[in-house]
């Protein structure tokens, strides 16, 4: 029989391995899929993690690499504090579209306009949008001790709602021949999120998401606030006892993360999307979530899974058009990764024993 | 000479790293209340798992009246009649004692039946008992009563207790004392297993001696002194914790009219609450566990805010203020619950020096945190403290129990606290690190420091206070000095047996 033990303490050298052991695990039991699927595993996981970085399209795909990483390490950051403390944000989907919709909404008010403190305009209204959505549940929580996972969650429908009548109303392009939609603000160079150098995929979004990495660490390290998430998570009574406030924590939490997912969005919505449309969103507030357990929600960690993910969304996708790979079978690959990761966590706090049987 | 009931044999079990139980042997004889002495630590808890069929010996026999025993689990030791009273109850609140009682048998009987006849055990043993009552409203004692109950429903031959007294008031002891005895005349056998002396000279007919996991003695409690077995169970000489003069300054901390809602659904709520500090002084709070301590700690470390003028120190009222607060003021407290109240089970040493050090210590600036100034105030309370742990960088978890409690109520006494309040500050820890646990509150009060000492362990309080008060129901007795204290008045402030007599049958 085999039991687990539970460690006198975490084991540092598997809480560095098991992301590794779980990418393995991972290639290992997604080939073994994509073999009966009729393909070649060695060719399918080589399209997905190797084509994207030194294929020969790779300078195509290398910068989408930045474009999509870039948001998910942004709001994973964010949704990471929260979930040190315990308080889940599950509605950052929804965050990020309020963040894209106030930070259109601020730029095309000035339409025409060219200035240049409209772009800081834009960021500023889009951190708020995010953080007045996330500010719902905070409140609703802290006065009347409401569930913030499922007040949030609901909020990602009311806010796919608003998307959708700012699509075909106020925000509506009103050249746009009737279709819905905003004006791209690709075209309007005061509110362009563009690229800083052209044809990296660098463009302020991805700084932001590098200053959150460096926050986030200074945060969690350095600072009483940062040692109270980590303590509030850890032994709630004690972080109440050390004189932690748990409604202010649950106010910042929550804000600071729904104030990334703001900005994720709003550098989304004037770059790579462009516009306000009613199919805005693609999931990158819920894909946030699963960065930051993959990244065990330490912000190097995050940074390192934002990249992997996106590399298995842009490998999948190639993965998909080249070889004929069900969209389902990269979903279940992805998912897979995920599982890994939390079933090999395990080994960081118990180490596995071959045991005499005894009832103990 | 008779066969005995049980003989142990060379019973030997080993946990990586330790070696609980080495090579012990010794004998149970029919009838024959037998203490089984040790502290924290010594192996008494692995042994009588083997009994009782929970942990299988890695070597060693043992012999139930001359037959081999070995019981797989459990269940097959209580076929064979042995029952264990565990020191923390296994009884749900929400539910009646009877249902209760049912929940632990292999075929309960209809609950009509079944109340009957925990009718009739509780009146033959002197245990009076409601079997319809909730479980939520009874006090310890009443609960104890119920896991006895539990045993004694399966006639056992052997009943083995594990600390039974330690949430009872004297008054219950005794009722518990008279119940053991009507068991030792019917011929049923009791290992009984603890740490207080007096009361094993007083119940036992033997006593094993445990130490570092060796069988290190056996003696006829009566006829040994309480010192040579204390001696026998550490090893070496005992130092009685010393005090100097009595002299007090003025009311550091003045309670009145304190009356707060327990925070949790089965708590206490405090009542109407009166009593002063002076420093310099030792307030010992006794009273059995669930009777308004956790949330007196609560009230008086700022956890639980009351009103303003509820709690004052130095005339200054803080009962508004929150932990933080009170501990730039010198109001410092060491709660009972050590992992996950005290300290943060998966953090650091280091970071759990943090956790309440870092106002009076001076460890963060404008709320950056000063890693290596808290590490070396980690390092002075291990060292002052003699923690024993290979360094501030292991987990609070990776402590046994009484070397975290010397770091926690070192880390308060280093901090020059003008109050201090502490909570059960030696509960766990073995009679050594109590003994200096002790010394090191009373030579802050010798400092000037107010401390008020919560413990159920009266001897505790009788060694350490200056003025005994109890709780009982959320109400505190007024303060009484404590020389001239005798046992039976200490047992009235404590509510006497909770209003219930021995039952004469």
């Amino acid at each position: 029989m085999i039991v687990l033990e539970k460690r006198p303490q975490p084991s540092k050298a598997w809480s560095y391995a098991t992301p590794l052991v779980a990418v393995v695990a991972t290639m290992v039991f997604g080939g073994l899929l994509f073999a009966l699927l009729g393909k070649n595993p060695v060719e399918a996981i080589g399209t997905i993690f190797w084509e994207p970085l030194f294929g020969e399209f790779a300078f195509y795909y290398r910068p989408q690499l930045l474009v999509k990483g870039a948001p998910l390490v942004l709001i994973a950051i964010g949704l990471s504090l929260g979930f040190r403390a315990g308080i889940w944000n599950i509605g950052a989907e929804g965050q990020y579209i309020m963040g894209a919709i106030f930070g259109a909404g601020a730029g095309l008010a000035f339409y025409p306009l060219e200035a240049f403190y409209i772009f800081p305009i834009m960021v500023i209204a889009g951190a708020f949008g995010g953080w007045l959505w996330a500010m719902i549940p905070a409140f609703l929580k802290v006065r009347f001790g409401t569930n913030e996972i499922l007040v949030s969650l609901m909020l990602v429908y009311v806010a796919e709602q608003m998307l959708a009548s700012v699509s075909l109303g106020l925000l509506k392009n009103p050249e746009g021949f009737g279709f819905p939609g905003s004006r791209n603000l690709q075209s309007y160079d005061s509110a362009h999120n563009a690229e800083l150098i052209a044809g990296s995929g660098m463009h302020w979004g991805v700084v932001t998401a590098l200053i959150a990495v460096i926050f986030a660490y200074v945060l969690l390290n350095r600072h009483m606030l940062g040692f109270h998430i980590r303590l509030t998570g850890e032994a709630p009574r004690a972080a109440k006892f050390a004189g932690v406030n748990p409604a202010r924590l649950i106010l910042f939490c929550l804000g600071l993360s729904g104030m990334l997912a703001g900005l994720a969005g709003m550098f989304e919505v004037s770059g790579p999307a462009g516009q306000v449309s009613i199919d805005f969103n693609v999931g990158y507030g819920f894909t946030a979530i699963i960065v930051a357990f993959l990244g065990r929600l330490h912000p190097v960690g995050i940074l390192l899974a934002g990249f992997l993910m996106a590399l298995t969304y842009i490998g999948g996708e190639i993965a998909q058009s080249q070889l004929g790979l069900p969209a389902a079978a990269i979903q279940v690959f992805q998912g897979m990764l995920l599982f890994f990761l939390l079933a090999f966590d395990l080994l960081t706090n118990f180490r596995i024993r071959a045991a005499r049987s005894e009832v103990a | 000479m008779t066969t005995p009931l049980l003989s142990l044999q060379g019973l030997t079990k080993a946990y990586p790293g330790v070696v609980a139980n080495d090579q012990v042997s010794f004998d149970i004889g029919e009838g024959e209340v037998h203490a089984l002495l040790g502290e924290n630590g010594a192996g008494k808890s692995t042994l009588v798992k083997m009994i009782y069929g929970l942990v299988k010996p890695d070597s060693g026999t043992m012999l139930l009246r001359g037959q081999p025993f070995a019981p797989p689990e459990p269940r097959a030791a209580r076929a064979d009649g042995i029952a264990m009273v565990f020191q923390h109850f296994s009884l749900f609140d929400a539910l009646n004692v009877a249902e209760n009682i049912a929940l632990g048998m292999e075929n309960p009987p209809p609950m009509g039946d079944l109340a009957a006849r925990i009718r009739e055990v509780s009146e033959t043993y002197g245990l009076p008992l409601d079997p319809y009552r909730t479980v939520g409203d009874l006090s310890a004692g009443e609960r104890q009563r119920v896991e006895i109950i539990r045993c004694l429903l399966q006639d056992p031959k052997l009943l083995i207790m594990d600390e039974p007294t330690s949430v009872l008031t004297p008054q219950e002891v005794d009722i518990l004392f008279e119940t053991l005895n009507k068991l030792r005349a019917e011929g049923t056998s009791i290992l009984y297993i603890s740490h207080k002396l007096e009361e094993i000279r007083t119940l036992c007919d033997h006593a094993t001696i445990l130490r570092l996991g060796k069988n290190v003695g056996e003696c006829v409690p009566s006829e040994t002194s309480a010192r040579d077995m204390a001696e026998m169970m550490v090893g070496s000489t005992l130092q009685t914790p010393e005090r100097s003069g009595r002299d007090f300054g003025e009311v550091a901390l003045d309670v009145s009219g304190l009356s707060v809602p327990s925070p949790s659904e089965f708590g206490t709520a405090l009542r109407n609450v009166h009593m002063t500090v002076r420093k310099g002084e030792v307030l010992g709070i006794g009273g059995v566990a669930g009777n308004g301590q956790d949330e007196l700690l609560g009230v008086l470390s700022g956890e639980i805010p009351t009103a303003a003028d509820a709690i004052k120190f130095n005339g200054q009222p803080i009962g508004k203020l929150g932990p933080t607060a009170r501990r730039k003021l010198g109001v410092l407290t060491a709660p009972e619950e050590r992992l996950g109240h005290a300290a943060a089970p998966d953090m650091s040493l280091t970071e759990n020096a943090l956790l309440t050090g870092s106002v009076r210590e001076g460890l963060e600036n404008n709320g950056f945190l000063k890693w290596a100034e808290t590490k070396s105030f980690a390092e002075k309370i291990i060292s002052a403290f003699d923690v024993r742990t290979p360094g501030p960088e292991n987990a609070a978890r990776s402590l046994s129990g009484g070397n975290l409690q010397k770091f926690v109520i070192g880390r308060e006494v280093l901090q020059n606290p003008d109050v201090l309040v502490v909570n059960q500050p030696t509960w766990g820890v073995d009679a050594a690190a109590a003994a200096s646990i002790r010394q090191a509150i009373l030579d802050l009060a010798a400092k000037g420091t107010a401390v008020i000492c919560i413990s159920q362990d009266l001897d505790e309080l009788m060694e350490i206070s200056d003025s005994f008060a109890a709780l009982n129901e959320g109400r505190l007795s007024a303060p009484r000095e404590t020389t001239g204290l005798t046992v039976d008045e200490i047992g009235l402030m404590m509510g006497g047996a909770h209003g219930m007599e021995v039952a004469h049958v």
